[in-house]
C-alpha cells in the first residue's frame, strides 16, 4: 500500500522499485572468467576471516578466569553443545560439534551482513553459498549413514520405517526415498536462501519508501514520518531472522545425521 | 491498477503455512506451560517443526520470482 501511494504525485513521486536482479547481482572488481571477484565474494572472505580472528583471538590462548572476548566465544560454543548436539544427539553426537559449530558461525557471520551498516548485503541470499553448504551436509549424513550402518541397511531403514503395516509400504517408501535424499538439501538451501532474499527486499522497500516520503513537502512527509520507525523495527527483525536461520540450518543438520547415526530412530 | 498476478500466487502460498505454524506454535506454548521442566526438549522440536512448515511459504516466495 505504501509502495503504491509513494510513486502517485502529491505523495512521494519519486519512488521506484529497483528490478529484483538489480539488488542482488554485482558487477565484478578483477574479471577472470568464472573466477572473477565481486562484492559477494570480498564479503564471504571476510566473513572467514572475521570468524577465523574473532575466535582465534579469544580462545587462543583460554584463561579460568575469561575476558570479555572469551566469554562471548565459550558462550556461542556452550550454546550449539547444550542447544544442539547433546538434545539431538546425544554423546554420540559430539565428533559433529566441530562441523555443527562451523557451519552456524559462517552462515550467522555471513547473514549479519544483510543488518550490517553500509555493507547491508546478506552474502548467503545468493544461491551458491547456501546451495554448497546444503550438498555438504546433505554428504555428510549419507556418508554417516553408509559407514555406520552400511549402505543398504540404511537405505532399507529409511525406505521401510518400522512398525508400519505393510500396504502402507507402496506409498510410503517413495515419499521417503524421495523426501530423505533429495528434497532435504533442496528445501535446506532453499530455506535460507529465501528468507534472506526476502529479509533484503523487505529493508530496501522499507528504507526507499520512507526515503520517497519524508522528501517531498506537504502531505508526503506525514506518513514518511510515520514509516520512519519501520526502518529500525524491521532492522531488528531481521537480525532475529538472521540468528534464527543460522540455528535452524545447524539444527536439522544436526537432525538429519543423528537419523543416520541410530538405526532405531 | 497494475500488478503482478505471482504476487497473489504467493500470497496464496503463504496462507496454509501460517495456519499451520500458528497452530504448531500454539500446541507447543501449551505443552510448555503444561510442563515447563520439558521445556527445553519442546522448543528444540519446535524449531525443527518450524523450519519444514517454513519450506512450503517460502517455496511458493521463490517460484513467484522463478515463474
Amino acid at each position: 500500500m505504501t509502495a503504491i501511494l509513494a510513486t502517485e504525485e502529491p505523495w512521494g513521486g519519486n519512488f521506484e522499485l529497483p528490478p529484483v536482479g538489480e539488488l542482488f547481482n554485482y558487477d565484478p572488481f578483477i574479471e577472470a572468467g568464472i573466477f572473477s571477484i565481486n562484492r559477494v565474494v570480498v564479503l564471504t572472505a571476510l566473513a572467514t576471516l572475521l570468524v577465523m580472528v574473532v575466535f582465534g583471538l579469544a580462545l587462543r590462548s583460554p584463561k579460568v578466569v575469561p575476558s570479555r572476548l572469551q566469554s562471548f566465544a565459550e558462550t556461542i560454543v556452550e550454546f550449539i553443545r547444550e542447544q544442539i548436539v547433546l538434545p539431538i544427539m546425544g554423546t554420540d553426537g559430539l565428533p559433529y560439534m566441530p562441523l555443527l559449530l562451523t557451519l552456524f558461525l559462517f552462515i550467522w557471520f555471513n547473514n549479519l551482513f544483510e543488518v550490517t551498516p553500509f555493507v547491508n548485503f546478506p552474502t548467503t541470499s545468493r544461491m551458491a553459498l547456501p546451495g554448497f553448504m546444503a550438498i555438504l551436509s546433505w554428504l555428510v549424513f549419507v556418508i554417516v549413514g553408509f559407514v555406520k550402518q552400511g549402505p543398504l541397511s540404511y537405505i532399507k531403514e529409511v525406505a521401510f520405517p518400522p512398525g508400519v503395516p505393510w500396504p502402507i509400504y507402496f506409498l510410503l517408501t517413495p515419499i521417503e526415498l524421495v523426501s530423505t535424499f533429495i528434497l532435504r538439501p533442496f528445501t535446506l538451501a532453499i530455506r535460507l536462501f529465501a528468507n534472506m532474499v526476502a529479509g533484503h527486499i523487505l529493508l530496501s522497500i522499507v528504507f526507499l519508501a520512507a526515503h520517497a516520503f519524508v522528501f517531498p513537502k506537504f502531505p508526503g512527509i506525514i506518513v514518511g514520518l510515520l514509516l520512519l520507525p519501520l526502518g529500525p523495527l524491521a532492522v531488528g527483525f531481521e537480525f532475529f531472522i538472521a540468528s534464527l536461520q543460522a540455528y535452524i540450518f545447524a539444527i536439522l543438520t544436526a537432525v538429519y545425521i543423528a537419523g543416520a547415526l541410530n538405526p532405531e530412530h | 491498477m497494475e500488478g503482478n498476478l505471482n504476487a497473489i500466487g504467493y500470497g496464496l502460498a503463504a496462507i496454509g503455512p501460517g495456519i499451520g505454524i500458528g497452530i504448531m506454535i500454539g500446541r507447543a506454548v501449551e505443552a510448555m506451560a503444561r510442563q515447563p521442566e520439558a521445556a527445553g526438549m519442546v522448543r528444540t522440536n519446535m524449531f525443527i517443526g518450524i523450519a519444514i512448515i517454513e519450506a512450503l511459504a517460502l517455496l511458493g516466495f521463490v517460484l513467484a520470482f522463478a515463474l
